[in-house]
């Protein structure tokens, strides 16, 4: 007998023109359908070349607005006020030179009678040398330097109704209102918000009287080079200086390096949020080409068995998902760079410059590029199964479906899925580590979501009983016969809530824990600055507004000059000990006391409360600080209080609970050690109303300028302020997610319509009614809804916990209310959509549908 | 080349594991089909008819025995290469019609050519489209016809690659009486035309008189192998 190579070459080259024509013509009679699967990617791209974009528009705008940014070539920094042999230097460069003194103080405005705690900026000289202090009117930002005049901040002007011309009391001293501050050089909104500015001339400052014993005050040196001076190289040359004498410096460069990168760690964390929202989509179209590969089996076997080879038959329809991919990805590139118009919008708070928003092609190719990538990635799964579909499906449809379960290729799959999420987080967050457990937080959330997908599936069939109403076990079984949508519908519906509510959890327990501290007869108000000889006038003052004295504390400023006898010239030059050298650089304000505060806990070591005559004084110290400065009990530490060595050893250390609103201390010394020292006080006290508040502060100010008040009452709302503006952000980005779990949701409930359809014509057909079967659909979604929303809601809690015991170490409490609001809110959604997207099969004929649509 | 048989089968069994079991559904099939015959096979349901048409089409692989189809051992071959084969010198025609849903009726006869890389594609798959009498419904999409139009379509599809072989399930299970009559004439003329061998599996025994010989299966046995009128 003849063999097969006697009478043909079986062995025929893959033709892929053919191959695309059948992808063509495939695709002619599914495409709503396949771009329905793909429309969940559009939205993951279109956040993701929108943060791209604007990331780097940023990029650009900060390489050419920098310059303003800084205000100057070279500006040098301090904490204190330079010696005596720094100042020639100080003094002898640059060829214009300015100088700012900046501190908090209390201003007053006269015509209001109210205060409050401010930014004052002393200038001298023609600062900034590029850009402008922006003011209202515009010759102001000149103006105010020739006399008594101030500039004060927008926000500050409309708050208390002053007007240009008022009167405001700095210190001792009445200044005129010149104008309006609209934007200092490189403070964004956010930060005039925390710390609202008033530029005053600095020829005034002496005669304000605030620069007393232990102002926090700041100085800075602005220097403007008009040669080819290279400031950078410069500046370098003077660092070690500079650092000796507790003195940094700024240049234009050094700002672009440091805004980029603050900025572009800003862009990597948005990026991520994107990239979950396109993982959802991803999640979404691996599902749909399920589905769409299981509706399939037919054709693809019917190809089999007219000669089509498995790689033949795989590659029509790989080619079908990459197309519409391309489709996806770009219709989402270009609604990303449409969306990276608005972003400025929303990141306005954040931004100290104007940015630009030129479409950026290069995000736009990104984008394109990584929804190609990711559409193919995840509908591989599913497409693999294609090559194991027998022709024998022509002779017997329910031969078997597609299945990938004995199928080696599909942990290639999965590993290039794998690879493909760590890769791509390694490359926004530049650390494996990083990539690692973000991987793994996501693959935590996603597991969780669909075991309980799966639990859930199976808890209804085991509790199901015959004697429900037939609705309810319809309703009930939709979630676990075949082709159910359960496990897509609960991640991505889960993941949505799970995001936003963890938001909104985070954002209660931050304003709830300043809330608490405030409440009741706890410290919501503190004064700062008090000199030794005003104590009194100002404990008299609280006594005459009936307020208690929760708390008086010394403080002193000192320095450590020596550990062990180790100095800070001691230290490695190199940058393991940067971290060292801030400590013995830093200006420490301690107190002094013979007990412990409710905040405080030694954790090691002894407490004594009393220093002995002509021994070493026995300190206390904070564990962080200890560690930062690898501190063991009795080491020796050498303090300098204000220019007389103190020789002190450890005897404990302390846990401080640096969240309660009271005053904590790094180092604490015993009674009888610091009492003689230069010292002031701070004074904690209870205020039972904002219109109290405003009087006390009125009358403190009046008597002691120079004291500064804070107002925990002003705090929260400020910190309200600001979390609010975070959170619109994240809720802006995360928005994304949402809309993106919609699509999905609308997509699965789109496809899964296809499944339904025969059962609801033979439901109709056998006398069901119209309201029956929407009932049905409405009950599938509502369990369908309620249990996504739940496992979300229980996510959130578990992350919110996480993060308030670990992030932000503060007490945790569920925000019960917006949570059952999101619940609700999530359950109607989906509902909503079910029913909206099933009314096609719910208000035709059935034989129309039947005709249509199979 | 021309073979004697065009479909030579030795010793054939197919088994099936089910629940632990091993269920047998043909068992020790012998016999060839001489090349330009027409044959039917013929047998109760679950007989195992079908299952003996898929493997002498080299849909399924055997578990014991030999399926020669034009000089070629099927047993030895991967599924690739018997889809080459299906495509070289293999037609079918099924009880429900399978056309594919989303190519129009003359692109549903062109892809067995198309596989093959031939030319002029176009005008031999209206040709054929022609001569089963739809020539005018060539750009409709299996939906927009009747089942005796899709069964039309389907002997075109089946005829398009000039086959050595045919293979028939109930060509007219689906159809009434009337259609069925005239898919039947209409297929074989065309075979008788082009000369191909037909082998046809079904129920109706009208059907299978009308071919040269039938082969009864009975419990996944071959019971009898009769010549028939059209044979003498």
């Amino acid at each position: 007998m003849s063999t097969a190579s006697d009478h043909t070459n079986l062995s025929r080259p893959v033709k892929w023109s053919w191959l695309f024509t059948m992808a063509w013509r495939d695709s002619r009679r599914n495409r709503s359908r396949l771009f329905l699967f793909i429309s969940s990617i559009v939205l993951g791209i279109a956040a993701l070349v929108a943060i791209y974009s604007f990331g780097y528009n940023l990029r650009a705008d900060i390489d050419s607005q920098a310059a303003t940014l800084v205000g100057a070539d070279l500006v040098i920094s301090g904490n204190r006020a330079p010696d005596k042999q720094i100042q020639p230097l100080l003094d002898s460069l640059g060829d214009s030179r300015s100088q700012e003194r900046n501190f908090a103080s209390m201003v007053y405005f006269t015509k209001s009678n109210d205060t409050r705690l401010v930014q004052i900026k002393a200038l001298q000289g023609e600062y900034p040398y590029y850009g402008s202090i922006e003011t209202t009117p515009l010759q102001a930002s000149t103006d105010f330097r020739k006399g008594k005049y101030a500039l004060v901040d927008a926000a500050l002007m409309q708050q208390y109704k002053a007007s240009i011309n008022d009167s405001l009391k700095i210190g001792k001293l009445t200044f005129k209102i010149a104008g309006i501050l609209n934007q200092a050089p490189g403070q964004t909104g956010l930060a005039a918000g925390v710390a609202p500015v008033v530029y005053i001339p600095m020829q005034y400052l002496d005669s304000t009287g605030l620069l007393g014993n232990g102002s926090r005050i700041s100085y800075n040196y602005y220097y403007k080079f008009n040669g080819k001076t290279d400031v950078d190289k410069l500046a370098d040359g003077l660092d070690d200086r500079l650092d000796k004498n507790s003195l940094h410096y700024e240049t234009i460069q050094t700002r672009k390096d440091n805004t980029g990168r603050a900025f572009s760690d800003l862009n990597r964390f948005l990026s991520l949020v994107g990239f979950i929202a396109l993982l959802l989509g991803c999640i979404g179209v691996a599902s749909a080409t399920q589905i769409y590969v299981r509706e399939k089996v037919a054709s693809i076997a019917i190809l089999r068995c007219l000669g089509v080879k498995a790689s033949e038959a795989f590659l029509i329809f790989l080619i079908q998902i990459a197309g519409i991919g391309l489709i996806g990805s770009v219709i989402g590139a270009f609604l990303g760079a449409a969306v990276q118009l608005v972003l400025p919008v929303v990141f306005k708070d954040f931004l100290p410059f104007e940015i630009t928003t030129t479409i950026s092609w290069v995000a736009v190719g990104q984008g394109i590029i990584l929804g190609i990538i990711v559409s193919v990635l995840f509908a591989l799964l599913p497409l693999i199964s294609i090559r194991n579909i027998s022709p024998l499906n022509t002779l017997r449809s329910a031969f078997e479906n597609a299945t990938t379960q004995r199928d080696p290729f599909r942990w290639l799959v999965y590993l290039l899925i794998l690879g493909f999420v760590v890769g791509f987080s390694y490359l926004q967050l530049q650390s494996w580590q990083a990539s690692a457990a973000f991987t793994a937080a996501l693959f935590v959330a996603f597991l969780l979501l669909t075991l309980t997908a799966l639990l859930l599936m199976r808890v209804i069939k085991l509790v199901m009983k015959a004697s429900w109403s037939y609705l309810v076990r319809q309703g009930f079984a939709n979630l676990y016969r075949p082709n159910n949508q359960t496990v897509i519908l609960m991640v991505s519906i889960g993941l949505s809530t799970a995001f936003i509510c963890l938001l909104i959890f985070i954002q209660a327990l931050l304003i709830k824990q300043v809330t608490l501290s405030t409440s009741g007869n706890q410290p919501n108000m503190i004064l700062f600055d008090i000199q030794t000889d005003q104590e009194k006038g100002v404990l008299n003052i609280t006594k005459s507004f009936k307020m208690p004295v929760l708390q008086q504390v010394p403080i002193i400023s000192i320095k450590l000059e020596s550990v062990n006898g180790k100095t800070a010239a001691s230290l490695p030059k190199d940058s393991t000990a940067d971290k060292m050298r801030r400590a013995y650089g830093y200006e420490y304000r301690v107190t002094y006391r013979n007990f412990l505060t409710s905040s405080e806990k030694i954790s090691e070591g002894k407490w004594i409360g009393e220093a002995k005559e002509g021994e070493d004084v026995p300190v206390s110290v904070d564990e962080r600080l200890a560690r930062r400065l690898k501190l063991k009990l009795n080491d020796k530490l050498v303090f300098n209080v204000q220019g007389t060595p103190m020789n002190t050893y450890v005897a404990s250390f302390r846990k401080v609970n640096w969240n309660k609103v009271q005053t904590n201390f790094q180092v604490v010394f015993p009674n009888g050690a610091l009492e003689q020292a230069p010292q002031t006080h701070v004074l904690l006290t209870h205020v039972p109303s904002s219109g109290v508040s405003a009087k006390y502060q009125q009358a403190v100010v009046k008597g002691y300028p120079n004291i500064s008040i804070v107002d925990l009452g002003l705090v929260l709302t400020i910190l309200d302020q600001i979390l609010d503006k975070i959170s619109y952000v994240i809720k802006f980005m995360s928005g994304f997610s949402i809309a993106t779990g919609i699509i999905v949701l609308i997509a699965s409930v789109r496809i899964s319509k296809y499944q339904r359809i025969k059962e609801s014509v033979l439901l109709r057909t056998l006398g069901g009614s119209r309201k029956q079967i929407l009932v049905i659909t409405a009950l599938e979604y509502l369990f369908l809804g309620a249990l996504s929303a739940l496992t979300g809601i229980v996510i959130a809690i578990a992350g919110s916990w996480l993060l308030a015991k670990y992030s932000f170490e503060i007490p945790f409490q569920v925000s019960y209310a917006p949570a059952g609001i999101l619940f609700g809110l999530t359950v109607a959604l989906t509902i909503t959509i079910g029913l909206l997207n099933s009314r096609g099969v719910l208000n035709r004929p059935p034989l129309e549908v039947l005709r249509s649509d199979t | 080349m021309l073979v004697e048989n065009i479909l030579h089968i030795a010793q054939l069994s197919k088994t099936y594991n089910s629940a632990g079991k091993t269920l047998s559904v043909l068992d020790d099939i012998n016999f060839s089909i001489a090349t330009g015959s027409t044959n039917a096979i013929v047998g109760p349901s679950g007989s195992g008819k079908t299952t003996l048409l898929g493997l002498c089409a080299g849909l399924d692989r055997a578990s014991a025995g030999e399926v020669v189809l034009n000089g070629i051992n099927l047993n030895n071959l991967s599924e690739d290469k018997r889809a080459q084969v299906r495509n070289q010198y293999v037609g079918f025609i099924f009880q429900n019609f399978q056309l594919l849903p989303t190519l129009t009726a003359l692109e549903n006869v062109m892809v067995p050519l198309e596989l093959r890389g031939e030319r002029d594609i176009r005008n031999r798959a209206m040709d054929l489209l022609d001569k089963v009498g739809l020539a005018g419904r060539s750009h409709h999409f299996p939906t927009q016809l009747s089942g005796g139009e899709q069964q039309r379509v389907s002997i075109a599809r089946a005829f398009s690659n000039a086959p050595k072989i045919l293979f028939a399930d109930e060509p007219t299970g689906n159809l009434d009486a009337e259609t069925g009559e005239r898919v039947q004439k209409l297929l074989f003329d065309l075979n008788q035309d082009a000369g191909t061998t037909l082998v046809v599996v079904t129920h109706d025994l009208e059907l299978a008189r009308k071919t040269q010989r039938v082969l009864s299966i009975k419990g996944g046995k071959l019971v009898s192998d009769e010549k028939t009128a059209n044979n003498l």
